[in-house]
């Protein structure tokens, strides 16, 4: 396991910010840390990456515990905080030779090793300039560099791409997504497209507490009860909808407008074959038919809402 | 140990990437520099009167008139220094939030610490380094007491020692830059000036404050006297005060 979480609980004075947090990381995996603003998601990355103390609970990272081996965690992994904070008067050559430094990157395996994340991360034309005349972009690349840096087997990147324009947005996803077959990565993120599309599997955290674990899809097949079919039919609005909710395993019909009906099943049987035989049976022009899966952000809020209900 | 090499380079180079070494440098030098020309004319001055009166002649030695004196007040021009250079240290990694970075790196707070402050003191010597002008200036022309000298010199890099690591402890205490500098001023008259109290003639506690006075031990070793109270009083006080630091960040880990 590159990442074992116990119990892990936070409070900032007499503010819980996480409470009793228990998951684990396999080594190569990808995991998205999913959750509103101010659900904790920071506060656990910072434990895992050293900076926090722990209230109570534990926090392995690569098989060291983060505050009795913290040194041995800490060279473990790459850390790319939220905001990405960095030193203004430095040039990205400098600073990240003092990252490297710091990481014990030592004599010729420096150079080489500076050479290749520079290049990695497209930063081969700022290299001499001044980190506090970079762009957002390329501030987020010198972050994403200086985590790199020594190879640690785990990346733990806080928003990676907040406040990026969406050019920059892909070229950062698509970077994270070149790192993945080499490193453990977990990233937080309140996006969640950009978490299904990155992550292998989701964490959802909200006030404190995982309330959810598990593959994008599984998420989005947890939730949907019953398939849910989108449907377009021309014919008389009454007569359709009576005709739809008389059909056996039929829930639930609610009409969209313009001749568009939201059907929803009972169970996890498929409906499209009975209702295309339905609407064709009764001599109405069938326009459209399509099952409709739960996306991730439903997904997320059901979760949520729930949870709060 | 590659750690502390680390941090120290780091800090050094944004001592130097930005303009607040130079103004240091510079208001430092220039006080030194007037000081030194001053007491070398009331020197020169005296020794002429002294050509009459051959008892004052025998006291008369550049280190006493001139060195003593210019020892003395480039201890107090750095003393207002002091807070300039370090205010920056600690204060500003938590602002930025570039902490968040610096203590999850794999080094230890004694490497971040010891770097920070190696990397101030780096720079102080090299000011005093160039005062070293001074008496090498009038070296052909005069007689001077060099062991006196080294000793004034390693009273100044003590005592300048001591002043950077209350600085950086005053920088530990807060995420505002002004706020550290106001405070390690604060700290650094408090313990230069507590030895008055003893001419005030507070009983008992008089001898106390003296010994904690920063100006007291840098009396004797300015006049060309190493005494082992005083270099061993500087040394704890540096670590008295880089170890403060220390439980600082410590708690701050499990507070915030």
């Amino acid at each position: 396991m590159m990442i074992e979480v116990q119990d892990l609980t936070k409070y900032y004075g007499p503010h819980l910010a996480i409470s009793r947090v228990s998951f684990a990381v396999a080594a190569g995996e990808i995991v998205g840390f999913l959750g509103p603003n101010g659900a904790g998601k920071t506060t656990t990355l910072k434990i895992l990456a050293g900076y926090l103390t722990p209230t109570s609970g534990r926090a392995r990272i690569n098989g060291h515990d983060v505050v009795e081996d913290s040194l041995k965690a800490r060279r473990s992994l790459g850390y790319l905080p939220e905001n990405v904070p960095l030193y203004p008067d430095l040039t990205v050559r400098q600073f990240l030779d003092f990252a490297a430094r710091a990481k014990g990157v030592t004599g010729d395996r420096r150079g080489a090793e500076l050479k290749q994340v520079v290049q990695e991360c497209g930063l081969s034309e700022v290299v001499g300039t001044r980190i506090g005349a970079l762009s957002k972009g390329f501030r987020q690349r010198v972050g994403l560099a200086q985590a790199l840096l020594n190879r640690p087997p785990l990346l733990i990147l806080d928003e990676p791409t907040i406040g990026l324009d969406p050019s920059q947005i892909v070229e950062i996803r698509q970077l994270i997504k070149e790192l993945a077959g080499r490193h453990t990565v977990i990233l937080s993120s309140h996006i969640l497209p950009e978490v299904s599309q990155l992550c292998q599997r989701v964490i959802i955290i909200n006030r404190g507490q995982i309330i959810a674990s598990d593959t994008p899809e599984n998420l989005s097949r947890q939730l949907s009860r019953g398939l849910r079919v989108h449907l377009a039919v021309d014919g008389p609005v009454e007569e359709v909808l009576a005709a739809l909710q008389g059909l056996e395993g039929v829930q639930e019909v609610s009409p969209l407008g313009e001749h568009r009906y939201l059907v929803v099943g009972r169970d996890d049987g498929d409906l499209r074959p009975e209702l295309a035989r339905l609407v064709v049976g009764r001599g109405w022009n069938l326009w459209e038919l399509k099952a409709q899966e739960f996306t991730l952000e439903e997904v997320f809020l059901n979760l949520v809402t729930e949870e709060e209900a | 140990m590659s750690g502390i090499g680390a941090v120290v380079r780091k800090e050094l180079t944004i001592y130097f990437a930005t303009p607040i070494f130079y103004l240091v440098g510079f208001c430092f030098l220039l006080l030194g520099g007037y000081f030194f020309y001053a007491n070398l004319l009331y020197y020169n001055l005296l020794s002429f009167q002294g050509a009459q009166n051959p008892q004052l002649a025998a006291m008369l030695t550049p280190q006493q008139m001139v060195f003593r004196p210019l020892f003395g007040t480039l201890a107090i021009v750095f003393l207002f220094l002091v807070p300039l250079i370090t205010m920056r240290l600690l204060a500003e990694e938590k602002r930025s939030g570039t902490a968040e970075l610096l203590f999850t790196y794999p080094l230890t707070d004694a490497a971040i610490i010891g770097g920070k402050f190696l990397a101030a003191l780096l720079v102080y010597l090299l000011l005093l380094a160039i005062t070293v002008i001074y008496p090498l200036s009038v070296a052909p022309i005069t007689r001077l007491d060099w062991g006196a000298l080294a000793s004034g010199y390693l009273g100044l890099v003590l005592l300048g020692g001591a002043c950077l690591a209350l600085g950086l402890f005053a920088s530990s205490l807060t995420e505002n830059q002004i706020i550290a500098a106001v405070l390690a001023f604060a700290f650094l008259l408090l313990f230069w000036l507590i030895g008055w109290q003893q001419e005030l003639g507070a009983a008992g506690w008089g001898g106390l404050f003296a010994a904690l006075s920063l100006l007291e031990h840098f009396e004797n070793l300015a006049r060309g006297v190493i005494d082992t109270r005083d270099v061993v009083f500087y040394l704890s006080f540096i670590y008295f005060f880089l170890f403060l630091t220390q439980r600082q960040l410590e708690s701050r880990r499990w507070r915030a």
